[in-house]
């Protein structure tokens, strides 16, 4: 069953925007990744974001958070400008004290999970909220069994990530996120290194989190899944978004020939 | 050989396997230990090695005294190493040109030079420094500060800390650097970071290289002998020069640089393991002596 939320969901007015990058530019050394990107993202809304290698899909995501900084524009989440701050009509970096707390705002998904291998299931998942948002533990760990099995990982919370599949260890990892009470959460293509048989594990948690309305950018290749689960798609080429809209319009009318073009490549 | 479609186990009969027998793994090891055997039979009967001097020197006081020093010197020295090592190590990876260049040119330097040369510098240190004036901390002459325990720590502890920070810069730099960027999503500062998720997993592959800096560590001390510290070989050394016993107390120094390396080795088995969390296989296949010693110390602390 496709469900259809862009209708009522996606473009309800009234919304406040979770994520706004206005002008976002970002080079490494010569080559400029990100030309000029805006965006809002509403919340509730999951966004997906496709495009070819290169395109700066990743890049943005990573701006996002400030795992990198921006050279030009400004990225907003829940009203805070991330990384900066305005004074004096410029927009200075702040200290990282203050960008840690923003980092708190988004729950990053890795494509390669990035579970802290010295740590159990349970101790990744907790070690942000007790040791870093200094949480009472005894509620934190309820509230993190609570999620892994959500993720369908109760029964491993002693394992170590060694021990798991990598569908597994990619829900551990979404656990994780989710731990930190996210305002939105951020998918680097989360299923890129998996198995393909894992695959499916996965974009299930995933989508069960959009259905119930969590705000989420998703990178990805997995068209199937954003047909299923985004109100919105993007498409990126070229450190730009060439085209975005209702997935239904953008998946199956591409006004842009680039996007038609990639979705014949990616859809044989 | 039957094909394979004639197979007999096809019925559902099972046969017993018959490994293959190995005849000159048998015939090598006899050999090394005729060899082995006829080495000792000849150190046994040894004519003028007197094995009874041995014994009688393995347990005086002097011989402990130089046992305790070349230990206290090797923890010193490894110490100060350490500290030196993870100090440059971090310092050559920072993003400040300044600071990595410095931790370049302190490699650069204490690895290119011999340690002996080194030895000697600190130790006489006083020819070009007479005085040594640090307001507010020492005030003396050079000769009194610069005692060969003191020379020998600076000598061996500064050389290590070259090694050891490469050692450490390498450990760090094994850590895929989407751990540090996990954490920092989470909220953490890079300091946390560092702490909590990048040095407990860059451990795992520094400790193993530690434990075998403090052995060598263990061995190399003996050098301070050149500069009149006595440690266990200067000690064994003055003996022999005044009862030309020298083989026999060789020996005996010997048998306890074994001794300790070998308790060395055990405390590092344990440490790898402690730090081995959420790695199942853990490192190097170890001889059948290691395990023979390591398996016969587990159960000994067991009963």
């Amino acid at each position: 069953m496709a469900l259809d939320f862009s209708a009522d969901r996606a473009f309800a007015e009234g919304r406040p925007d979770v994520v706004e990058c206005h002008g976002v530019s970002k080079s490494f050394g010569n080559v400029q990744v990100l030309r000029g990107v805006d965006l809002q993202v509403r919340e509730s809304e999951v966004l997906c974001i496709l495009g070819p290698s290169g395109a700066g899909k990743s890049t943005l995501l990573r701006c996002i958070n400030h795992l990198e900084g921006i050279d030009d524009g400004w990225i907003k989440v829940a009203g805070q400008i991330i990384g900066y701050e305005l004074r004096g009509g410029k927009l200075h970096e702040l200290p990282e004290r203050v960008i840690r707390h923003q980092r708190g705002l988004c729950g990053m998904v890795f494509q390669h999970f990035n579970l802290f291998p010295h740590f159990t299931v349970l101790e990744n998942v907790m070690v942000g909220p007790v040791e870093l948002q200094k949480e009472p533990k005894g509620q934190v760990e309820s509230r993190a069994r609570g999620f892994l099995d959500r993720v369908g990982l109760g029964d491993k919370v002693a394992a170590y990530p060694a021990q798991l599949s990598g569908g597994q260890q990619q829900r551990v990892a979404i656990a994780r996120a989710l731990a930190m009470n996210p305002r939105v959460l951020l998918f680097d293509e989360p299923t890129s290194a998996l198995d393909p048989e894992v695959v499916g594990e996965v974009l299930a948690v995933m989508l069960e989190l959009a259905q119930e309305g969590r705000t989420m950018i998703v990178v990805t290749h997995e068209v199937g899944f954003a047909r299923e689960a985004a109100d919105r798609v993007a498409f990126m080429f070229n450190g730009k978004i060439a085209e975005i809209g209702p997935a239904k319009n953008v998946l199956e009318k591409p006004s842009e020939a680039r996007t038609a073009e990639f979705l014949a490549h990616v859809l044989v | 050989m039957l094909p394979l479609t004639q197979s007999p186990a096809v019925g559902g009969t099972t046969y017993e396997i018959v490994r293959r027998k190995h005849p000159w793994r048998i015939v090598a090891a006899a050999v090394v230990l005729t060899i082995l055997g006829l080495l000792a039979f000849g150190a046994a009967n040894a004519q003028g090695l007197h094995w009874s001097v041995v014994g009688h020197y393995l347990f005086t006081r002097v011989i402990f005294t130089g046992l305790l020093r070349t230990l206290e010197l090797t923890g010193a020295a490894m110490l100060l190493g350490l500290c030196l090592g993870v100090i440059f190590g971090i310092m050559r990876l920072s993003h400040n040109p300044v600071l990595s260049s410095v931790a370049w040119l302190y490699v650069w330097a204490f690895r290119g030079t011999p340690i002996i040369l080194q030895l000697f510098l600190w130790f006489n240190l006083a020819l070009v420094f007479p005085h040594i004036h640090v307001p507010g901390i020492v005030d003396a002459s050079t000769v009194k500060i610069m005692t060969p325990f003191l020379a020998a720590l600076l000598g061996f502890g500064i050389n290590e800390g070259a090694y050891m920070s490469e050692i450490i810069r390498g450990g760090l730099m094994s850590v895929p650097p989407g751990q540090t960027e996990a954490a920092l999503s989470l909220g953490a500062s890079r300091a946390w970071a560092t702490r909590r998720v990048v040095l407990p997993q860059a451990l795992r592959v520094i400790l193993p290289t530690i434990g075998n800096e403090t052995l060598g560590m263990l061995k190399l001390t003996s050098l301070a002998a050149f500069i009149a510290f006595n440690e266990l070989f200067g000690t064994t050394e003055t003996i022999y020069y005044s009862n030309s016993q020298v083989i026999e107390l060789l020996i005996v120094a010997g048998a306890w640089y074994l001794l300790a390396s070998s308790i060395l080795s055990i405390g590092q088995y344990y440490l790898e393991r402690k730090v081995g969390r959420g790695f199942q296989r853990g490192g190097r296949n170890r001889t059948l002596f290691e395990q023979l010693v390591i398996r016969g110390w587990v159960k000994l602390r067991g009963a």
